[in-house]
This record gives C-alpha cells, sequence and structure tokens, in this order.
C-alpha cells in the first residue's frame, strides 16, 4: 500500500488529497454541526459555499484547463435554478419525497444548462479572446432578459408557460385552475419555494463536481482539451477535433453549473432572474482566478475563503466592501507582481509554501 | 415623426456610448487590458462635475447669474472634473495595473475589478447613498417641424461633443508625436521602446486621456439621466465596452460607430419590440454581427502565427 | 511540487477553517442583558438601495433612544446588518443578526430580501415587523409578519379608483418596473382595476434596474401614444429621472405616483419645481406641520448632516413604536424565548392601535394577515408641498 502511494504521480496526489480534504472538511463541518458549535450564520452559508465551489470548479473547466475567458457563467446558473424550482414546485404532490425532488430538479436542471450550454457553445467557441468573452457576457444577459419575461404556473392540467415580451401580461393570463401554484412571475422571480436543498446534498454535489471534472482533466479528452489551450493550431494539426473537445468542456462546465444553481434555487424561498447576473460571473470568476487557473483544489478554497470574507468582515460595517475590494487587489498584486512577491520573500523566508497556494 | 424622434434618442444615447467605449478601445488598444474600472471613472467625473456646479451656483455665482458667466463656470466645472478624473486616472494606472504589467490578462482584469469595487464603495463613503439629482449643463429644446419634433439641447450637445472628441482623437493619433508613440505601443511594446520610446510614460498618457473623456461622458451622461449614484456607471460601462468590441476593440473610428449603433439599436428595440427584451435584442445583434466579423465591425483580423 | 504542495493545501484547508470558526465565534445566544430586547434591521446599506436602508436604520435608532430614554421597563438595543438589497446575502444578514441574539426583527426593508427572510424568520418564530417590505407575498403565509406600510394591491386599486372618479375619460399610460414587486405588485392591480372599471390605458412601458435612468423611449411612446395621465408606481429616484426627461421633451401629461414619490420635493440637487402638480398617495410628508413630524424630523436632519428622512425613515420610526405598544400590550419580557415572544406579539397585534408619523392622525390596526389597515390619501405638490385636492 505505502509503496504504491509512494509510485503515485504527483497529479493523482494531488486529486486524492483534494477529495480527502474536501471528505475531512464535510466529517468536521458535520460534527461540528451535530454538537452545536456552528453559529446561524455559519450554518447558513454552508450551502451557498457548496453551490459556489461547484460553480468556481466548473468555471475553472473553462477558463482554466480551456482557457477561454467566460464571463457569462452565471447564466447556466440561472437556468439550473429557474429549472430546478420549476421541477420541485411542480412535482409536489406527485413526488412528496423531498430527496426524490431534490435530486431530479438537480438532474433536470444540468440538462436544461447542458442544452443551453450545446446552443451557446456553437457559436461562442468560434470565436476567440476577447470576443468570445464578450459573447458569453451576452448570452448570460439574453438569459436573464429572457427568464425576466417567463411566466410559469402549474395546476391539475400541468405546467403552463407564457413569454411576457410586451409587459402586458400577468399570472392571470395562464388562465391557471383554482388551487394552482404561480411559480415563476416574471421579472420578480420565483417566491415562496420549498427550501429542500441540504448541505449534504451540496457535499455530494462538490464530490461530483470533483469526480467528473478531475477525471475528464486526467483523461484523453482533457488532454486534447489541455492541448487546444496551449496552442490550438499545433493541437489541430495532430487531427484533435477541435469544436468537439472544445464543446466537450463547455456543455460539461455548464451541465455542472446549473446543477449547481438548482441547489442554489432550492436553498431560498425566493430567486429572482438579476441575482444571476454580470457581477455574479465575475464574483466566480474572481474564484477561479486567485485560486488558480486550471487548480482545482485551488478553486475549492478561493470560493471558501472569499465568500466568508464578505461576511467577516461584516464588523467593519460601511466599510465592508471598500476592505473587500482592497484586499482583492493587493492580493493579486502580491501573487502576480515579481517583485513583489521576492520582497515578500525576503521577508517571510518560508513564504515559499504559502506562494504555492496560488500555484 | 414618432421614429425620427427614437432615432435622435438613440443616437444622442449612442453617442455617450462611443464616449466611453472610446475610452475603452484606446486602453484595450496600448495596455490590451479590459479596464473595468472605467464605468466607474465616469461616476467619479460626474460627482466632481456634481459638487462643483453646486458650489459655483450656491457660492460664487450671485443670485441671477448672466448666461455668459453659468456658461463660464460650468465649463470650468467641467475641466475640474476631467482634471480630477486624470489624475485618477493616471494614479490607478501607476498603482494598480503597472505593477501587473508582465503578469496574465485575467490577473489584471480581476484587479480592475477590485479597482471598480473600490471606486463604488468609496464614493458611497464619501458622497453618501443618497441619489443626486444633476442640473443638465444646458437646458431647452429645439423644436422642429411646428412642434412635433422636439430635441433637447443636451441631445444636440452630446451628439457634437461625441463627433468632436473623436475626430480629435483620430487627429492625435495620426499626427502628433504622441499618438505615433501610442500607436507603436500598441503594435510592439519591445521594439517602441527600443526606438527609444518611454513606454510606461506612453501607457500613462493613454489612461488619462482615456479617464478625461470618461469625465466628459460622465457630465454628459448625468445630463442627459439626471440621477448620479456611486453605482452609475457601471452599466453604461458595460455597455459602452458592448460597443468597442461590435467596432472592433483597438479601432477609434470603429468604437464611435459602435456606440452610434448601440444606441439605436437600444432605442428602437425598447420602442418598437419590447423594452423587457430590449438588452436581449442588443446582445443577440452582437452576437450575429460578431459571428459575420469575428473580429468587430471594423476591427484588424489578425492572421494567427503558426 | 509534491510534498510541499499538498503540505500548503493542508495549511490552507486550515486556515480556512480557522477563519470559518473565527467569524462565528462571537455568538451570544440571546441577549446578556436581560431588561433589553434586541431588535435587528436587515436592509440594504451599501450598493443602489442603501438610501432605503439606511434611512430605516438611522430613524429605528432614533426611535430606540427616545423609548430608551423615557426609562420605562422596555429598553430596546438595535442591530442592524446590510443585505444590499439581495436575497441570497439578506438570509446570511438574517443569520448574522440572529447569532447576535436578535429577539425581534425589524425588516428587511425591501420587499424581494423579505420574500427570501419572512418565512425564514416564520420557521424561527421571530416576531417580524417590516416597515416597508409591500409586498403581498411578504405577509402571506407568515402568521409572524406584520406590515407597517401599505400593501401593493390596497395603492394600486385605490389609484384606480382616485383617478377614475376625479379624471374623467383620461388616457392613461403606465410605467413601472418590472424587476420589482412592489411596482408590478401595484401595476397589476391597478391594471385589473382599471380594466374593470373600463379606464383608458393607452400604454405600458417597462424597465428594470439596468436601465432606470433612461426614460426617453417610454416617453415618446407615451406622448405619441396620446396620454394625458402618467401613472408612475415607482419610487422617487426614477420618477425624478421621468420628471426631468419629460420637461427635456416638453411632455407635460398629468403625473400621478404612489407612496414611493414621496421624497421627491427633497431629493438632492433635483429641481423641485417639475414636480409642481405631481399627484401621489402618501402616508407621510417631512413638511407636516405637526408636532411629532416636525420633531422627528428635526431630531433626523441634526443627526445626519441635515439629510431629510423619508417615508421609510417614518415607517421604521413607527416600527419601533409599535413594537413597544405590542411589547407594552402583550405583557412579554426580554427574558422570555423567540417563540413566547412572538407567539404573545402576534397576540397583542390583533388588538393593538397606534397613532404613527404614517398614518396621518388615524389609528393603524392589522388584520390577522398582518396587513396594515391605512388609507392612502392623495394629496397634490403645490408650491413645494403636499396640499389635498
Amino acid at each position: 500500500m505505502k509503496n504504491y502511494f509512494k509510485n503515485m504521480k504527483t497529479i493523482t496526489k494531488v486529486d486524492y488529497a483534494t477529495y480527502l480534504g474536501v471528505i475531512a472538511a464535510f466529517v468536521i463541518v458535520t460534527l461540528l454541526q451535530s454538537a452545536g458549535m456552528l453559529t446561524r450564520s455559519m450554518t447558513g452559508m454552508l450551502v451557498p459555499i457548496c453551490c459556489y465551489i461547484c460553480m468556481a470548479v466548473s468555471l475553472n473547466l473553462t477558463v482554466g484547463i480551456l482557457g477561454e475567458l467566460s464571463l457569462g457563467h452565471a447564466g447556466f446558473m440561472s437556468v439550473g435554478a429557474f429549472s430546478g424550482v420549476i421541477v420541485s414546485m411542480s412535482l409536489q404532490s406527485s413526488v412528496p419525497n423531498e430527496l426524490v425532488r431534490l435530486v431530479l430538479a438537480l438532474v433536470v436542471g444540468a440538462i436544461l444548462a447542458a442544452v443551453v450550454g450545446f446552443v451557446v457553445g456553437i457559436p461562442v467557441l468560434r470565436l476567440r479572446g476577447d470576443y468570445l468573452a464578450i459573447v458569453t457576457l451576452a448570452f448570460g444577459e439574453i438569459i436573464k432578459g429572457i427568464i425576466n419575461c417567463l411566466l410559469v404556473g402549474w395546476d391539475e392540467n400541468g405546467l403552463h408557460i407564457a413569454l411576457n415580451i410586451d409587459g402586458t401580461k400577468t399570472m392571470d393570463s395562464l388562465h391557471l385552475e383554482e388551487g394552482a401554484i404561480q411559480i415563476i412571475k416574471g421579472a420578480q422571480g420565483a417566491a415562496g419555494n420549498h427550501r429542500i436543498a441540504t448541505f449534504t446534498a451540496g457535499f455530494v454535489l462538490v464530490m461530483i463536481t470533483l469526480i467528473i471534472v478531475l477525471n475528464l482533466v486526467r483523461s484523453r479528452t482533457g488532454r486534447a482539451v489541455m492541448a487546444i489551450r496551449d496552442n490550438r493550431i499545433a493541437a489541430e494539426s495532430v487531427g484533435i477535433n477541435v469544436t468537439k473537445y472544445k464543446l466537450i468542456a463547455f456543455v460539461t462546465s455548464a451541465a455542472l453549473a446549473g446543477a449547481a444553481g438548482a441547489l442554489f434555487g432550492l436553498n431560498y424561498s425566493s430567486v429572482s432572474a438579476d441575482q444571476f447576473d454580470f457581477n455574479t460571473s465575475i464574483l466566480v470568476l474572481v474564484y477561479v482566478v486567485l485560486g488558480g487557473l486550471g487548480n482545482i483544489w485551488g478553486s475549492i478554497i478561493a470560493t471558501v475563503v472569499l465568500y466568508v470574507l464578505p461576511e467577516a468582515l461584516r464588523e467593519f460595517s460601511d466599510y465592508r466592501m471598500l476592505a473587500y475590494a482592497v484586499v482583492l487587489i493587493l492580493v493579486m498584486l502580491a501573487t502576480n507582481n515579481e517583485r513583489f512577491k521576492a520582497a515578500l520573500s525576503r521577508v517571510i523566508p518560508k513564504r515559499r509554501k504559502g506562494a504555492a497556494v496560488n500555484g | 415623426m414618432e421614429f425620427l424622434s427614437y432615432l435622435i434618442t438613440g443616437i444622442s444615447l449612442g453617442s455617450i456610448y462611443a464616449i466611453i467605449a472610446l475610452g475603452y478601445t484606446m486602453v484595450y488598444g496600448i495596455a490590451k487590458m479590459l479596464n473595468f474600472a472605467h464605468g466607474d471613472v465616469i461616476m467619479v467625473g460626474g460627482y466632481v462635475a456634481f459638487y462643483s456646479m453646486t458650489y459655483a451656483s450656491g457660492s460664487l455665482l450671485g443670485d441671477s447669474p448672466s448666461a455668459v458667466a453659468t456658461g463660464l463656470s460650468t465649463l470650468v466645472c467641467v475641466l475640474l472634473a476631467m482634471a480630477v478624473c486624470t489624475v485618477l486616472g493616471i494614479v490607478i494606472e501607476g498603482l494598480a495595473y503597472r505593477p501587473l504589467r508582465e503578469a496574465g490578462s485575467l490577473a489584471v482584469l480581476i484587479t480592475a475589478i477590485g479597482v471598480s469595487y473600490f471606486l463604488q464603495n468609496a464614493a458611497q463613503l464619501l458622497f453618501g447613498a443618497n441619489p443626486k439629482n444633476f442640473t443638465p449643463v444646458i437646458s431647452g429644446q429645439l423644436t422642429l417641424f411646428g412642434g412635433q419634433l422636439r430635441i433637447s439641447y443636451v441631445a444636440l450637445l452630446t451628439v457634437v461633443a461625441c463627433i468632436v472628441i473623436m475626430v480629435c482623437l483620430t487627429l492625435f493619433t495620426n499626427r502628433s508625436k504622441m499618438g505615433k508613440a501610442m500607436r507603436a505601443c500598441s503594435e510592439d511594446k519591445g521594439a517602441a521602446q527600443l526606438m527609444g520610446i518611454h513606454v510606461n510614460r506612453t501607457i500613462s498618457m493613454t489612461f488619462a486621456i482615456g479617464s478625461a473623456l470618461a469625465a466628459i461622458a460622465g457630465v454628459l451622461l448625468c445630463s442627459y439621466s439626471p440621477v448620479l449614484l456611486p453605482t452609475t456607471g457601471s452599466m453604461p460601462g458595460i455597455k459602452a465596452f458592448t460597443a468597442a468590441v461590435f467596432g472592433g476593440i483597438g479601432s477609434i473610428p470603429g468604437a464611435f460607430l459602435g456606440g452610434i449603433l448601440l444606441g439605436i439599436i437600444e432605442s428602437m428595440a425598447q420602442a418598437y419590440i419590447s423594452t423587457q427584451l430590449s438588452n436581449a435584442i442588443l446582445f443577440a445583434v452582437l452576437i450575429v454581427v460578431l459571428l459575420v466579423k469575428p473580429s468587430g465591425l471594423l476591427g484588424k483580423y489578425v492572421p494567427e502565427k503558426v | 511540487m509534491k510534498k510541499k504542495q499538498i503540505a500548503a493545501m493542508l495549511m490552507a484547508g486550515a486556515m480556512c477553517m480557522g477563519m470559518l470558526a473565527g467569524c462565528g465565534s462571537k455568538d451570544n445566544t440571546g441577549s446578556s442583558d436581560s431588561n433589553v430586547f434586541t431588535v435587528g434591521v436587515v436592509g440594504p446599506l451599501t450598493g443602489d438601495a442603501a438610501i432605503y436602508g439606511t434611512n430605516v436604520v438611522n430613524a429605528a435608532q432614533i426611535a430606540v433612544d427616545e423609548i430608551n430614554a423615557l426609562g420605562g421597563d422596555i429598553q430596546f438595543q438595535l442591530i442592524s446588518a446590510d443585505d444590499v438589497n439581495d436575497p441570497e446575502t439578506s438570509v446570511n444578514a438574517y443569520n448574522q443578526l440572529m447569532d447576535k441574539g436578535m429577539q425581534m426583527l425589524v425588516g428587511t426593508v425591501t420587499s424581494k430580501p423579505a420574500l427570501s427572510v419572512s418565512p425564514l424568520s416564520n420557521e424561527d418564530r421571530v416576531f417580524t415587523l417590516t416597515p416597508s417590505a409591500s409586498g403581498d407575498d411578504v405577509i402571506e403565509g407568515n402568521d409572524n409578519t406584520y406590515q407597517v406600510c401599505f400593501t401593493d394591491s390596497n395603492q394600486g386599486s385605490r389609484s384606480a379608483q382616485y383617478i377614475d372618479e376625479h379624471f374623467d375619460d383620461a388616457k392613461i399610460a403606465i410605467i413601472y418596473k418590472n424587476d420589482d414587486p412592489y411596482s408590478q405588485g401595484i401595476r397589476d392591480t391597478f391594471a385589473a382595476e382599471a380594466k374593470t372599471r373600463g379606464m383608458d390605458v393607452v400604454y405600458e412601458g417597462t424597465f428594470d434596474s439596468s436601465s432606470q435612468t433612461d426614460f426617453n423611449v417610454q416617453l415618446t411612446g407615451a406622448q405619441s401614444a396620446g396620454a394625458d395621465l402618467l401613472f408612475l408606481p415607482i419610487y422617487y429616484t426614477p420618477a425624478s429621472v421621468i420628471l426631468t426627461q419629460a420637461n427635456a421633451m416638453g411632455y407635460a401629461p398629468t403625473f400621478f405616483g404612489v407612496d414611493g414619490m414621496d421624497g421627491i420635493l427633497t431629493a438632492d440637487g433635483f429641481d423641485a419645481s417639475l414636480a409642481e402638480g405631481v399627484y401621489l398617495l402618501t402616508p407621510f410628508s417631512a413638511d407636516a406641520q405637526d408636532e411629532a413630524t416636525q420633531n422627528f424630523v428635526n431630531e433626523y436632519k441634526e443627526r445626519h448632516n441635515g439629510e431629510t428622512p423619508n417615508q421609510f425613515a417614518a415607517d421604521a420610526y413607527d416600527a419601533v413604536y409599535i413594537l413597544y405598544e405590542a411589547i407594552k400590550a402583550s405583557g412579554v419580557t426580554p427574558d422570555m424565548s423567540n417563540e413566547e415572544i412572538c407567539d404573545g406579539l402576534i397576540q397583542a397585534m390583533g388588538d393593538l392601535s397606534v397613532v404613527g408619523l404614517t398614518s396621518a392622525g388615524s389609528e393603524m390596526t392589522w388584520d390577522d394577515n398582518g396587513a396594515v389597515s391605512k388609507d392612502p390619501a392623495a394629496v397634490i405638490i403645490k408650491d413645494g408641498t403636499y396640499v389635498t385636492p
């Protein structure tokens, strides 16, 4: 056994350590929770943290592994969140078991987000660099715009869906029967949802995301994707189907974001489309970049730290977001400026270990 | 008539986008970075103009100032806003972006976002969360066709300012020594440096010009839609960024064209299709254009080196 | 690489756990001082809705200080948390206040976060009195949640009724904010009521948070549709833009606003002469001459650099006094559990009637649902003040 571990590649070791780290964190948090040592605010943050970890890891697949800057990742989260909410609300009577409903919602969220990802990916991946970035931003805004017009209700006859394009339709236009559930009310979003997301579900989703992403990255497909990132023309010349591999990475990333979105949507009593705007995409991108491009466990840690940071900074009250901005700028300068790094390593000789965090 | 007034609305809105986009595109052209804090420099420009104009009308000018005095004081206030934004632009570049010149583009992008958060929150602490109602720099409207068509002077001023700025910038980059240095830097920084061009100074200069433009855009934006908040700049910033890409990022006429077209599309979509979906339509048009012309309307196509 | 990286990773992991633990270390369950009720406020203190949240916190603090100065048995301690007008952050803010031992919630300030927070507070049995989240869904199904402001549906139908009675054959245009439950809610009931009354709505224009600074297109649309009355179920900030832009276009219909329009006269830098002749429904006016309002407005201005409090502030001020009265009536004490306090207060709310800044001299009462009964009164702006038409 010891020998087996010794012979393992470092990369594989890091992967296993990532799994182990996540499991250990889950166990510790669960133990603390059952011992009543977690405060309300910490317990409340567990599920969103899991969602954002999945978002960050899946975005890392697009930005870090595939090497394409995406500014519209929140759009997929939005698709997942709303489809998840629709599934969960409309199956209330037919599937009383919350866990089954949650799983169904996550699966449907992931599938729909994957479909949208496919539709978006075909045109987007033909572009390059900043043009690709702006088109992903555009798709994010389009998704937001469409969901803002969406009216969805459910009654005995099934789902009623309408697009409120000219602004004159209301929930009454759906002609719902008595005892119907109004699920999505246009730009106001969905309210009155059942909160069925749990931390355990979040943990399982994080593990599934990790397994999918890490296995994809270490597989033949992943190597092809990374070859495209490093040199597209060289990859093409050795016969790698660029479009196919780009799409695989992009759609996988979208599907995982969709599942994360569904979990997120089911963790709150209300969600609205403008929660998943450009700023949310940027927020997740910040997690990915600070965690290190292509570095999966870096994304996880960056997400946890940066999600908790604004909450931990509440003591500064009015200066909270200002402090957050300053920390963000300083960290970027500290981790990316050679002179700054050198100066730091002179002050703190053991800085090397810390530096790897930002790999 | 309706159509004409929608068109004029679109053009004047587009002119504001164009002025902001010019700032974006110049900075992108030379520093190869998306300066997300650009929109917030606009907001700072707006606040400086607001406070200096309030001060001028409250304390400096008498009860019934002459038109010339009001005009002059407004001009001074705009110049003050430009000066403050120029300094701010240089400071931001020097403190936050210059140390990252050798780092990856994403690192600079995130830093720019950090700067954007910083400016917004600093503005809220300094100026308060209370929205400020900006007094337009000029008031009144031009009445045509016996009252059927009215064009506000602000709209006219915006369009004129935009064209003047575009022409000046084109002349500046093509004719002046500094402008040539900028173009050289945007082509190849290393080679430019070997030719004796001070690259850092040139980039600082670009930020200074871009920020001064942002101040003008701020004053015009606030005259056009007279409410000033710490977040005022962010949405126009994103739209202008889109406009810059639309026209071909790095190209000055491209930014102008992109801005105007974006304004017209937005206003037409709101008027004739759906106010709800106007942003979605605008972005859909952008996507279609980029698919047909992958480097924007007037962007240079750069073939990949193998 | 190798070992070092793994070591670094473990270190970082440990750091995170430390941070998580650190941010929760200050938990004191229940109030340490048994004579003091801990009242929480959740609202936007930063971001573009910050004006509403800051007004609520400031005004609530004034009310708390006044009550504490009375030196009676009932003493308050006010704690507040920022939610940036975002449902997600709002839940975090609420949880944070729970950790600090909140016993009653004055919040949330805005409707959207309220839809996420009220179900939580209902589950936790924390008595909730929202000063300004007027959405009908906010109180629906949450027996612990009460409102100080009118519900949206109430205002929508009242506005339609008033317009129908006072403006014959008005051609009505509506401009509303479709991602705001407040604005959409009023518009929906207004449109429904207008339809049953056979009123003539000739144009409807929408905007959302990302487009609330430019209304040229909507105004041109309304103008060319021949609208002579513009119904604006929106807050005063976008309304001030509409008034300015309509003026620049030379379009002068009758403007009819709702309670969100209050504050327009004191908007920083706004040319108040543009608001002449604007109708609005309002529960509160900072210019009102009665003693209570004047005292409150002066106190607020003194504490906050001469800023004029808006209707949110008045609602929050009333909210604290309503809590005070309800506590007096129910006899709950700070050492009770949240559930006991909540049940006690719910019981008391049924019979409670309070006169406040926002009730125009009459008494506010509450129905079982949690909606307040006070009639929206229409006023017109004349010479820079509100006048009953």
